[in-house]
């Protein structure tokens, strides 16, 4: 099994009304019931907006934190899902439910040790 | 045979077969790779002393899995006790001929999936089904040998990293995945039949390689109608080797071959397939282009061609596969059903500036209707855009035709 970041990108600024969001909401939630049915879910959340992001950097003397996301961009990451599933196939599969559910770009990428370091350690 | 033929021979015809039923067990395509590349270069050591062995392909097999074993052994880290024991538990089972093939076309879809970039899909399906050397495949492609051993590298390490899974897709997913199998298989034949590559040589092996592709999977794949009809469009395309271009390489555009030239045993294959395909009942766009081409296999001359079936062909191909360059085609059709006139005012509704087919359509059909100077404007723009030099001779004598006029 191997485990896959599932990362939604969304538009800044842009809050879809409560008609709209609702029904996206709603089967966002079913898609995470199925996930953790099929036990492939490990983790998911969205995310607060980019605006509410630090970024820390060492400058060489000192850390300096500033206010706003890392790299300056029309979309950010909006939330994201880790899945344990067998090969990618499999995780674009879920993936591609995603992407139709919620009409964001969705990015997919395995970690780099299969097994995560947390879950080792 | 000398010995190191026999090992160049053996590279050909059993390089991406070794590969794929060593990968089936090692998951890993770059080490699959690297172990049938050591074993050829045993082989090329070995042979000469002790002769080819009778079953070569097998020979190679087993040594490429002994040294993929000894790998595993060295990095225990990459796969541990539990992959060297699934390769050596299937040590022994490659006496069956059939696994082979299906192996291959696993091989082909993990080389075409759809998470890799086109170039990739291309370069690797050439690299490890075909057996061409990452040299021969930069040249195919004008880049540099560094260039595409990067793209090679990547491409390998993401099959690695993202796990893309070693197996021909299943149900719903097949047509999808089979669609992108069958275009880069067929990007490698035009890639071979009209761009500007090294030597005629690179590219009648790319034609060739594409056909030899395409053949594996109509024959792995014998429900899948499409897979026929892109063989069959590719044979009928390629019975007209000897007649498409002159003394210097110039183009020699369909009306004008000598069809005394085509290849008759490659026509009456394509044929066969073509009418094999199409009574399934299952049309898809290769299996109707490759229609379209046999229509033109068939004719006895240009003029006598049945232009009334290749419209109507073609109006189906558009049903199915809409876009500029289908009503680019269809209006060459057309322009012999009903004249240049009413082809051209289809073509001038195309935007297809970019596209030096689109200018050579327009600058025939102006010549047809005897507007010599538009023609000659638009041959010029053709030959400008044309990426081959047979495409540029072609256009640029048309062009001086009218000026001769």
């Amino acid at each position: 099994m191997t485990q896959y970041l599932i990362a939604m990108y969304q538009p800044d600024g842009v809050v879809p009304p409560p008609e709209v969001l609702g029904p996206i909401m709603e089967k966002l939630e079913a898609f995470n019931a199925d996930l953790r049915a099929a036990n492939a879910l490990v983790f998911g959340n969205g995310l607060t907006d980019a605006a509410s992001a630090t970024v820390l950097r060492h400058n060489g003397r000192e850390v300096v934190v500033t206010d706003g996301p890392y790299v300056e961009g029309k979309e950010h990451l909006g939330g994201f899902e880790i899945i344990d599933v067998p090969d990618l196939d499999a995780a674009l599969t879920w993936s591609r439910r995603l992407a139709e559910i919620t009409g964001l770009p969705i990015e997919v990428r395995a970690f780099a040790d299969v097994r995560g370091v947390v879950e080792r350690a | 045979m000398n010995p190191a033929d026999a090992v160049a021979a053996v590279f050909r015809e059993e390089y991406g077969r070794a590969v794929s039923v060593v990968l089936r067990t090692t998951q890993d395509l770059g080490l699959a790779e690297e172990a049938v590349q050591e074993a050829f270069t045993a082989a090329a050591e070995r042979w000469p002393s002790e002769g080819v062995p009778e079953r070569a392909g097998a020979w190679i097999i087993t040594t490429a899995r002994r040294r993929a074993v000894d790998r595993f052994r060295r990095e225990t880290a990459r796969g541990g006790k539990e992959a060297e024991a699934a390769l050596l538990r299937q040590y022994d089972d490659d006496g069956d001929p059939d696994v082979f093939g299906d192996d291959r076309l696993k091989l082909l879809f993990v080389c075409c999936h759809p998470a890799l970039s086109l170039q990739a899909r291309i370069a690797l399906a050439l690299k490890v089904l075909g057996g061409l050397t990452t040299a021969q495949i930069a040249s195919a492609f004008l880049v540099s040998e560094t260039t595409m051993a990067q793209r090679l590298s990547r491409a390998k390490a993401k099959i690695r990293d993202s796990r893309i899974p070693y197996r021909v897709p299943s149900g719903s997913e097949l047509p999808e995945r089979l669609a992108a199998v069958l275009s880069v298989v067929y990007l490698i034949y035009n890639e071979g039949y009209s761009a500007d590559l090294g030597t005629q040589a690179d590219r009648a092996g790319l034609c060739r390689e594409a056909i030899r592709l395409c053949r594996t999977i109509s024959h792995l794949l014998p429900d899948e109608p499409e897979g026929e009809g892109l063989l069959a469009l590719m044979l009928l395309s390629e019975s007209r080797l000897q007649a498409r271009s002159g003394p210097h390489g110039a183009l020699i555009p369909l009306a004008e071959q000598d069809r005394s030239l085509w290849d008759d045993a490659l026509i009456s294959e394509g044929l066969s397939l073509v009418g094999r395909c199409l009574r399934r009942g299952r049309l898809g766009p290769y299996q109707l282009q490759a229609a379209i081409q046999a229509v033109h296999s068939t004719a006895p001359s240009a003029s006598a061609t049945d232009w009334q079936r290749v419209v109507r062909l073609y109006d189906a191909l558009a049903q199915l596969a809409p876009g500029p360059v289908v009503e680019l085609n269809r209006a060459v059709a057309l322009a012999e059903v009903t004249g240049p006139e009413a082809a051209l005012a289809v073509v001038d509704r195309l935007k297809l500036g970019d596209y030096h087919v689109f200018h050579a359509v327009r600058a025939d059909l102006l010549r047809r209707l005897g507007r010599a100077d538009q023609a000659a404007h638009e041959y010029a723009d053709a030959a400008r855009l044309a990426p081959s030099p047979g495409e540029r001779a072609f256009l640029q004598a048309r062009m001086r035709d009218l000026g001769a006029s």
